[in-house]
């Protein structure tokens, strides 16, 4: 399995979060990809909309299933990830680089700060795969 | 507990992924599914399914008893040669989608869903009028190699002259030293075979066409790959597209309904559906706006909803969300506007011909 980057921070709905400065960029994990299979199709949210931690912001679909986005972080929408609508399987290909899904402007940066470290998470998706 | 097929082993060696699928444990895809789906459409792909079932008519009158069970006609076709059919309630609907070899006039053998063996079985069992149905499923195992290349891969594994089996035709021969009934028939859209063969010999088999086919691109198939190239093809799937509640003449398939064959059980209810019209019919559509449709999403028209969603996916051949769904007669043509709601969202849809994909 693919290492998950030291440096984020990951729920366990299986999306990462990595603190750029002023904001947060979001995508979904090695584990999430590969257990979506193909990706064919993401519903991006809107730059500016408004998103609460723990709550859908959107969907990735593979061939066969329809998966939900849960922000790992409440705030705005700055930034999505425009390549995803011609090119999804870059979630397939680079989930922790050019699979990247949203920038998002914190409104509660301490929020982070109770997401998974990538010992937690890796170790949860190991228990969950036992 | 789950049924495993005898290539379940091989399965999971190969590093598939395992899924439920009617009560049976299934691989869903090894690798990709759009890595499989192009496999198929460009050179070959190799599927297991056992999980099918089969059911024998043998003896003096088994063509009658069968062909009184079934849409199509087995009168009209020779013995070597299969047909694809409805096996249908009193009101017309499905109780299956099947296909009902001649072996002779008193050898016919029918290919059911995996989900519908046992209520198939009862079924036939008790609405056969003459000869008695047998269920053979647990003594069959089957096996589909698909695409452009699967031909010659099979070829190469049988003394059999394979171009001397047309479409919809089948012969019994040896492949790869196993007894077979090859059967120039699939699900994909693509030429190919299904190979039905004893259970203790699939995996000889499969391990002979896997090997034999490496050379020729062929690869080892699951579900997934399998519900989108028949999506493609607006093959219908026995529980989304079809069912107990929808007839043949709705489901768009006319053309396996022979009414000069005399009388089967459903032909009463389809006769009088003929005569008053039909209200609802399967239809293919492309999406035309971002998302893709699912099975079980609304279908609007004008705003109303008229239908649902039967199937659909990202055709990874045709590049394209697609769907399929029952919409009124009104709305079943070219050019029809649609929309799908998708997760509250209405997204416009046209109806399109169909199949989806032909090749280029």
């Amino acid at each position: 399995m693919a290492d998950n980057p030291k440096d984020l921070r990951y729920t366990k709905e299986h999306e990462w979060a990595r603190r750029t400065g002023a904001t947060v960029v979001v995508g979904v994990t090695a584990h999430a990809q590969e257990a979506l299979g193909d990706v064919v199709y993401v519903d991006l949210p809107k730059v500016g909309a408004a998103v609460t931690a723990g709550a859908s912001f959107g969907t990735v679909e593979s061939t066969k299933a329809v998966s939900e986005l849960y922000a790992p972080l409440s705030g705005k929408v700055v930034k999505v990830n425009q390549a995803l609508a011609d090119q999804p399987q870059l979630i397939n290909q680079d989930p922790y680089g050019k699979g990247w899904i949203c920038e998002v402007e914190a409104s509660q940066p301490a929020e982070l700060d109770t997401l998974l470290d990538a010992d937690a998470y890796t170790k949860l998706v190991a228990s969950a795969a036992g | 507990m789950a049924r495993r097929t005898p290539l379940y082993d091989a399965h999971r060696a190969l590093g598939a992924r395992m899924v439920d699928f009617a009560g049976w444990e299934m691989p869903v895809q090894y690798t990709s599914v759009i890595a499989e789906h192009e496999a198929v459409r460009n050179a070959a792909g190799l599927f297991d399914v056992s999980h099918m079932g089969e059911v024998e008519f043998r003896g003096a009158g088994a063509l009658a008893s069968a062909n009184a069970l079934i849409t199509n006609d087995l009168g009209r076709i020779a013995d070597g040669q299969a047909v694809y059919a409805g096996l249908l309630n009193e009101s017309g609907g499905f109780v299956d989608d099947v296909v009902a070899y001649r072996f002779s006039p008193e050898h016919i053998f029918v290919c059911v869903n995996a989900s519908n063996r046992a209520k198939d079985f009862a079924w036939m069992h008790s609405h056969a009028t003459g000869v008695k149905p047998v269920d053979r499923g647990d003594e069959w195992a089957q096996l589909a190699v698909q695409g452009p290349r699967a031909a010659g891969i099979v070829q190469r594994l049988t003394p059999l002259p394979l171009d001397q089996i047309k479409t919809y035709h089948f012969a019994q021969g040896a492949v790869a030293g196993v007894p077979c009934v090859i059967s120039r028939t699939g699900y994909t859209g693509e030429d190919g075979f299904e190979l039905y063969c004893p259970p203790d010999r699939a995996l000889a088999l499969w391990n002979a066409l896997l090997e034999a086919g490496s050379a020729d691109g062929l690869k080892p198939a699951g579900l997934g790959a399998r519900d989108s190239l028949r999506t493609e093809m607006k093959y219908a799937l026995y529980g989304n597209d079809i069912d107990d509640a929808h007839t043949p003449l709705e489901a768009a398939l006319g053309w396996i309904v022979k009414w000069d064959k005399g009388d089967f059980v459903g032909r009463a209810a389809l006769e009088k559906q003929k005569q008053a019209g039909v209200t609802r019919k399967l239809v293919g559509f492309e999406m035309r706006e971002p998302g893709i449709p699912r099975h079980g999403y609304p279908l609007l028209g004008g705003g109303a909803r008229v239908g649902e969603v039967t199937s659909g996916t990202m055709g990874p051949s045709v590049k394209k969300a697609i769907g399929i769904g029952y919409v009124p007669a009104e709305l079943a043509r070219e050019g029809a506007a649609l929309e799908v709601e998708i997760r509250g969202r209405a997204a416009k849809a046209e109806v399109v011909k169909t199949p989806f994909w032909r090749k280029p």
